[in-house]
């Protein structure tokens, strides 16, 4: 079966003053339909880049893509038309923005905010849905990020909620347009360790309920185990190891990866002196 | 090595100036002034023109080869009378930051170092000062007192020193929250030495750069105080007054308004222009 | 409720700055100028006349009771008669404020219709040709002394290309009585006289402009600064990845909660607006209070100077509260927190 997602040796690199510095080396990275797939590396390690080119945010310049194809559902995103690109976007694919309390914007509330959002996706996709449908969506889609009273919620705005209830807010603004695969960049970082493993035990379950694909990118790999059954570890551009995520973590053949797992503090089990 | 390295830094830094055209051309357009204004008896065509000196025959003349700027409607050479009204202004905005920005910058360091019930005085003083346009300010001081150079150079002097003290007040609050004050302080460094070792130093670029778009602006005051009749009186040649004098034979005689006021806009061009420059080359983001 | 307590300190400050206010022009107009009955009548009126002037104005009080005197008139709204014209400087005042206010809400407007779209258009291609030009814009605008501006523009729209009326308000003997709100335009346009609502507006346009330079030019300076940093927020480039198109974006998401700085702005540089409608309403002979006030500087007409500058911060102080309000308005932190981020 073909993947949903394929990247095919895909190489990066960077210009500014005159240097060029490469970030991504031939890196070729597969998400079936409905997998939950992991992208693991230290910051630097060149994750975020991958995400930035899926997704097609890269500014370029000063970035330039020498090499590779991003396979999505049978077509090549980087071949693909600027148009049909941007209609994928939010759509197709959605991506989980990494920080709560930056993502959202602070003037308008979450309902506008959401319909703005499901206004232009709607459009995209040539979808015919009135003000009051997209408001009833939006209710709906909180409520799936377990929001306890949605109606509110969605009359808030930002600065009224805390710092989990942002976070659902993001997963909602992900989920509104029915994506077949999700990005989510290190959800719940900036929380605290229980709120994050809330909000990672809901995206999970989301996942799995809605049969999507999911691309978790992170720097840890306790988020590894937690959400995905395949993983890649990334280090200085390149895809150093990668398999199911048990095998892993049970037997990691680079140095590197032995690294990363050491430094993974141990939320559970038992504590060793 | 800390002389060597101080050396190769200033060259730095006028390298980076040097590389900003605007900066350089506020530069240029202040030293021209500057020049024009200290050397006035000595570059200017008919020096003697500055007094009440008429030349009927003479009156309305057009630019030419002999007059450059023009003649004014009782014949003087405007050129002459444009750079000495050029020393006037120059004079103006020196003296009112003479005054202004060292008491403003006193009293800012004072607020935001002592806090407390000095903090409050004086930043309540700087509230009420903001409510009061300067030009209104400096007309109503003229009109009680005698209108003249010095009382419009008083009256703007005490509104202008507010902006420095909020400038530099809320400096020195982001500065103490460092913590290298804070490790002084722990170290039982005396309080002027926190001040004016510590702190001081660190505001000299923001009061550099915002002292340079003020002298722009206090000329522009004074002119506008001049412009109506109540800044420096007849017949000490001014720039403000030159246009006002010159705006009754507009559009005939073009050259006796517009010349003075484009003279007006050159060199707070200038100011400006340099402060910009440096604002760029120290990297202080909030200084108006 | 956060809000509440915000506006309450405003008001406080509000407040603050009118009895300094008081004191500053009290100051002025009582202690500086020595014996002002004697400034009043001039060198040659006798020294009988001086005491009875002396008497009339309480000015043979300890200055603390004039003081007490002068703040209890403001207090009340009653800012004395005047020297010269014998007539309440209240009444002069009411008359001229009109049209300075008329002058100054259209020079506003004007600063923010052309000074907004200018930062916006800066910020979107910065450093680009657009954003040079706006920035020079700005500089030169900053740098042209109002009284040049208003000369110009009087002589090449109203001498040269002839398009526009270049003094007052109407055209000389229309008759028309502004007595509903005071503002000639909107007066007009409620008793439906739209041919003077039309030439009000025309002889509104060149002064409003040559008032409006400065401060569009700092309006589309801080609008592009602040477009700038808000573009940089994490929110911009999430509204970016959902496909929100570009000009929702910079508008929606971008401009409002950019406009914070551009309003703040404003209300700071009220005061020199106030400052330059002086000059501008002599040179289009403007029936405002501007002229009033000038008129009675170069008179020394005490009370009327008084009163000219405390009203003149009085709407220095109104403009900044309703400042707060709208600021509050456009953006919900500041309404939520009670205070500026």
């Amino acid at each position: 079966m073909t993947a949903l997602l394929s990247v095919q040796g895909l190489s990066v690199s960077f210009s500014t003053y005159g240097r060029t510095v490469e970030v991504l080396k031939a890196v070729s990275l597969e998400v079936p339909q409905g997998a939950q797939v992991a992208l693991v590396g230290e910051s630097g390690s060149g994750k975020s880049v991958t995400m930035k080119v899926i997704m097609g945010l890269l500014a370029q310049p000063p970035a330039r893509i020498h090499a590779g194809r991003i396979m999505f559902d049978g077509r090549d995103l980087l071949t693909l038309p600027e148009r049909e690109r941007v209609a994928l976007r939010g759509t197709a694919m959605s991506m989980v923005f990494q920080d709560p309390m930056s993502s959202l914007n602070p003037v308008w509330t979450i309902e506008d905010q959401l319909t703005t959002i499901l206004k232009y996706a709607d459009r995209r996709l040539g979808r015919d849905r009135d003000r009051r449908g997209r408001r009833a969506r939006v209710i709906e889609v909180l409520a799936q990020v377990r929001m306890r009273d949605p109606e509110r919620v969605a009359q808030s705005f930002p600065i009224m909620l805390s710092g989990g209830m942002r976070q659902r807010v993001l997963i909602a603004m992900a989920l509104l347009s029915e994506p077949r695969l999700l990005i989510a960049d290190e959800p719940g970082t900036a929380l605290d360790v229980t709120t994050q493993a809330q909000i990672l035990k809901l995206l999970r379950d989301l996942v799995e309920t809605q049969g999507l694909a999911l691309l978790m990118i992170t720097h840890n790999l306790g988020v590894v185990r937690e959400t995905s059954n395949y993983v890649y570890v990334m280090n200085k551009g390149e895809i150093v190891e990668e398999g199911p995520t048990a095998g892993l973590f049970a037997a990691p053949r680079q140095q590197y990866t032995r690294d990363l797992i050491a430094a993974v503090p141990r939320l559970t089990g038992r504590v060793t002196s | 090595m800390s002389e060597l390295a101080a050396l190769s830094n200033s060259y730095q830094n006028w390298y980076r100036f040097s590389r900003n055209p605007t900066a350089v051309i506020g530069l240029l357009i202040v030293v021209l002034s500057l020049l024009a204004a200290l050397l006035a008896p000595y570059i200017t065509p008919f020096p003697d023109h500055v007094g009440a000196i008429v030349d009927f025959r003479n009156r309305h003349q057009p630019p030419s080869l002999e007059h450059w700027f023009g003649t004014d409607n009782v014949g003087r050479d405007i050129l002459t009378r444009v750079i000495f009204g050029l020393r006037v202004s120059l004079m103006l905005a020196f003296v009112v930051l003479v005054i202004a920005v060292p008491f403003g910058t006193a009293m800012g360091l004072l607020a935001g170092y002592f806090g407390g019930w000095t903090e409050i005085v004086i930043m309540r003083l700087t509230d009420i000062a903001l409510a009061l346009p300067p030009l209104i300010m400096a007309l109503a001081v003229a009109a009680v007192l005698e209108p003249s150079l010095m009382n419009a150079m008083l009256a703007i002097a005490s509104l202008w020193w507010t902006w420095h003290t909020r400038l530099v007040y809320s400096m020195v609050r982001q500065i103490r929250a460092l913590e290298y004050v804070e490790a002084a302080e722990t170290l039982g460094a005396s309080k002027t030495h926190i001040l004016f070792r510590e702190i001081l130093p660190n505001c000299v670029s923001a009061i550099a750069v915002k002292t340079s778009l003020d002298a722009g602006f206090v000329i522009l005051i004074g002119a506008s105080l001049s412009f109506l009749g109540l800044g420096i009186q007849p017949p000490t040649p001014d720039l403000g007054t030159m246009v006002s004098d010159g705006a009754s034979f507009l559009p005939d005689y073009w050259w006796e308004s517009l010349l003075p006021g484009t003279a007006i806009l050159f060199v707070a061009l200038g100011f400006n222009l340099l402060g910009d420059g440096l604002r760029d080359l120290f990297d202080v983001e909030d200084v108006r | 409720m956060e809000f509440l307590g915000f506006l309450a300190r405003r008001l406080a400050w509000s407040l603050l700055v009118l009895f300094g206010l008081s004191v500053v022009i009290f100051v002025i107009a009582r202690v500086v100028p020595g014996d002002p009955a004697r400034m009043a009548l001039g060198p040659r009126a006798s020294a009988e006349q001086v005491a009875d002037l002396q008497e009339k104005l309480g000015l043979n009080l300890p200055l603390y009771q004039q003081y007490a005197r002068f703040v209890g008139g403001l207090a009340r709204g009653e800012l004395g008669q005047s020297l010269l014209t014998e007539r309440s400087v209240n009444l002069d005042i009411r008359t001229t404020f009109p049209a300075t206010l008329e002058l100054v809400l259209a020079t506003v407007f004007i600063a923010f219709l052309f000074g907004v779209p200018l930062g916006v258009a800066a910020a979107r291609w910065k450093d680009r040709w657009p954003d040079n030009l706006v920035r020079a814009f700005a500089i030169v605008a900053a740098v042209m002394p109002t009284f040049f501006i208003a000369l110009l523009l009087q002589v090449l729209a109203g001498y040269v290309l002839q398009i526009l009326p270049t003094t007052g308000q109407l055209p000389t003997g229309t008759e028309f009585e502004a007595n509903i709100t005071g503002l000639l335009i909107v007066d007009a346009l409620l008793t439906g006289d739209l041919n003077v609502a039309f030439e009000a507006m025309r002889h509104l346009l060149l002064p409003a402009l040559a008032l409006s330079l400065a401060t569009m030019g700092q309006v589309a300076r801080i609008t592009r600064a602040s477009m700038i940093d808000v573009s940089r927020q994490d929110y911009i480039e999430a509204a970016r990845a959902f496909g929100v198109p570009d000009r929702v974006r910079l508008f929606k998401y971008q401009l409002r909660p950019a406009f914070v700085p551009p309003l703040t702005i404003m209300g700071l540089e009220f005061a020199s607006l106030i400052g330059g409608a002086f000059v501008v309403e002599l040179i289009f002979s403007w029936p405002g209070m501007a002229a009033y006030g000038i008129r009675a500087i170069t008179q020394k007409d005490l009370n009327a100077i008084m009163g000219v500058v405390m009203v003149s911060g009085l709407f220095f102080v109104m403009v900044n509260l309703l400042i707060d309000v709208l600021v509050g308005f456009v953006d919900p932190r500041i309404r939520i927190r009670g205070r500026r981020a």
